[in-house]
């Protein structure tokens, strides 16, 4: 009986599965035309396809193709970004609680970001012209890489991830991060302080098109390269040793996997700050949705975060216009007791 | 035939095996015995390539065991951990379904995968989500992956290695005797089957033969009649034990509980 239930059930699951996937992809296509349609200037939608096609006047096409239209796609980009590296991270480390923020990557990339604010006049005249636009990237990148390398170096037990180790390890370097970070703020200047400040906090203001398509474009070749490690995923969830039973080279799987979470997590520090908990908990309702097979959770967990993060920004922007909150704030808001939570649930640490 | 000679395995300073011999055939089912600590399930370890050697040769024929990478390895063996664990929610046909290596025929994976369930007697779970099982049909859940692996390994590339880490150790009497003549199967399919086992008594009426450890050493090896003697058992685990012939079946090995120290 159960083998003949068994095909239906399957059907079953294809089609829930297809029906949640096209309610996200619905969700992610209505928040981003609200996020270009409401705000202190609401726009209409024909308001909005004329000032696209370039027929409207010269205030809505400002603020629909300057203003909202690339915050839309940046808020896009790493909304997916950081829900699937989430969800990249939890798996390969086997820890639900595995977040970019939470174990120290966005805090390292963020630190080597402060660094290029405040310490950049130093150096950034020896820079070639064309590579300045990359260069706040690059060093967040370089710093969620060597934050992605003492992780995997010092959460090791017994040659296993310890799950109360990376946690503690990611209190260490946040803490370390936020140590350089507080220096560099204490000696910057009152403009460089003023930027600092609303950069920490997470905003997807500062969205000027070439920057946004640069780590848009960063974010969305790692977040396609992340897709190819789903069956590497699921065997992860056997533990490490078996999954090198199974044929995965697992320390090769670990490194690119990480390196590739680095360099999208760098990418959207850079131009947005360090926007906790997105990854934290994009996958886990994705993972209620979905279920836990990787090749559905990445996707859903991806569409997910772009959700949460369209609509936190959408929130932030329209709470008291024409004052806008820090995005950061309100997924904190959001994910810090979500976080508790999953921790009261967590039996073993 | 794997081979392995001298085997040396050392933890930091600490020698866990030292100079161990041990061959496991294809088509034979060789029991790996001994008291904790012998090193059994280290050097069921150094043979599928989980810890390194500090010295001596292992080759699964003939190729030296260094020079293969984990995808090579996985096509020539499959492993069966002492307590295999799950992190996600998956399905018992999920799970049986992850080992199948992806040159298999897609159409072909579901009827083994359903096949080995039915093996395994675990069919009214195939879509059960594994940590909702008991701790024994968790374990055959593992056990049906990993013979799902050798499975489409050996349509795929030839027959393989079945290494089985204390497989019995949370199952019944029926269960124990159900994987043991599933080992047993697979060895008489043509696979070389290892097996660690605590069990003298289903090492005695399953194996082909037996390498019985001590202190990091192989203290005997050979079949079950040559290293299953009173004299070796009780030399071996300290302890007074008899072995007692039975009629054409096999032998029956009793501890004595009353002298026992």
């Amino acid at each position: 009986m159960a083998l003949a239930e068994s095909p239906h059930r399957r059907q079953w699951v294809l089609g829930r599965q297809q029906t949640v996937f096209a309610g996200l992809i619905c969700a992610v296509l209505v928040i981003a035309l609200a996020e270009i349609a409401i705000g202190p200037v609401p726009l209409s939608l024909p308001q909005i396809l004329e000032a696209v096609s370039g027929k409207a006047d010269p205030m809505p096409t400002a603020i629909v193709t300057q203003i909202r239209a690339p915050r839309m796609v940046l808020g896009l980009g790493i909304g997916l970004s950081l829900a699937i590296c989430g969800a990249v991270l939890q798996g390969l480390l086997r820890n639900p609680l595995a977040d970019p923020g939470l174990i120290g990557i966005s805090g390292g990339a963020s630190a080597a970001v402060v660094v290029v604010i405040v310490l950049g006049d130093l150096f950034i005249g020896e820079i070639p012209a064309a590579f300045r636009p990359y260069l706040l990237p690059i060093a967040a990148f370089f710093g969620a890489l060597l934050v992605t390398a003492l992780i995997l170096g010092l959460s090791k037990k017994d040659g296993e991830m310890s799950v109360g180790r990376l946690i503690l390890v990611g209190v260490a370097i946040n803490s370390i991060a936020g140590a350089g970070i507080g220096f560099l703020t204490y000696i910057s200047t009152d403009t460089q302080l003023r930027d600092l400040t609303f950069w920490s906090m997470g905003s997807l203001a500062k969205s000027g098109w070439l920057a946004v398509l640069v780590a848009v474009a960063i974010m969305g070749v790692s977040s396609l390269a992340l897709l190819r490690f789903t069956r590497a995923l699921d065997l992860f969830q056997l533990g490490e040793r078996a999954a090198f039973h199974s044929g995965l080279d697992v320390m090769r799987i670990k490194f690119t996997a990480c390196g590739i979470c680095a360099l999208a997590v760098g990418a959207g520090v850079s131009i947005a700050g360090p926007i906790g908990f997105i990854g934290l908990v994009a996958p886990h309702i994705a993972r209620m949705l979905v279920g836990g097979a990787h090749r559905v959770l990445l996707p859903a967990s991806a569409l997910t975060g772009a959700v949460l993060l369209l609509g936190a920004d959408l929130i932030v922007r329209n709470v008291a216009p024409p004052q806008e909150l820090p995005i950061g704030l309100a997924t904190s808001l959001i994910g810090g007791p979500f976080f508790l939570y999953l921790l009261l649930r967590t039996r073993k640490l | 035939m794997i081979t392995g000679r001298n085997i040396d395995v050392a933890f930091g300073r600490k020698a866990i095996l030292r100079g161990v011999d041990v061959d496991v055939p294809f088509g034979k089912l060789v029991a790996l015995c001994g008291p904790n600590g012998a090193g059994k399930s280290t050097l069921l370890s150094a043979l599928v390539g989980d810890v390194p050697t500090a010295g001596g040769d292992i080759r699964y024929g003939g190729i030296d065991l260094r020079r293969m990478d984990a995808a090579e390895l996985s096509r020539r063996r499959a492993v069966l951990e002492q307590t295999p664990t799950l992190s996600a929610a998956f399905s018992v046909a999920e799970v049986v379904r992850l080992s199948v290596p992806i040159e298999y025929a897609p159409a072909e994976t579901e009827a083994l995968v359903a096949k080995i369930i039915a093996q395994l007697g675990l069919t009214r779970f195939t879509d059960t989500p594994v940590p909702d099982l008991s701790g024994g049909q968790r374990h055959r859940a593992h056990l049906a992956r990993v013979l799902a692996q050798l499975t489409a390994n050996r349509s795929l590339f030839g027959p393989g290695y079945l290494f089985l880490d204390e497989p019995t150790a949370s199952l019944d009497v029926l269960h124990q005797i159900e994987v043991m003549r599933t080992a047993r199967r697979m060895a008489r399919s043509g696979a070389g089957v290892l097996v660690v086992l605590h069990d003298l008594n289903l090492a005695a009426a399953f194996a082909d033969s037996i390498c019985l450890m001590r202190d990091g050493e192989v203290a005997c090896s050979g079949t079950v009649g040559e290293v299953f003697t009173a004299k070796n058992l009780s030399e071996v685990y300290a302890t007074p034990i008899s072995v007692q012939k039975t009629n054409g079946g096999p032998l029956m090995i009793l501890p004595d509980y009353h002298t026992a120290a």
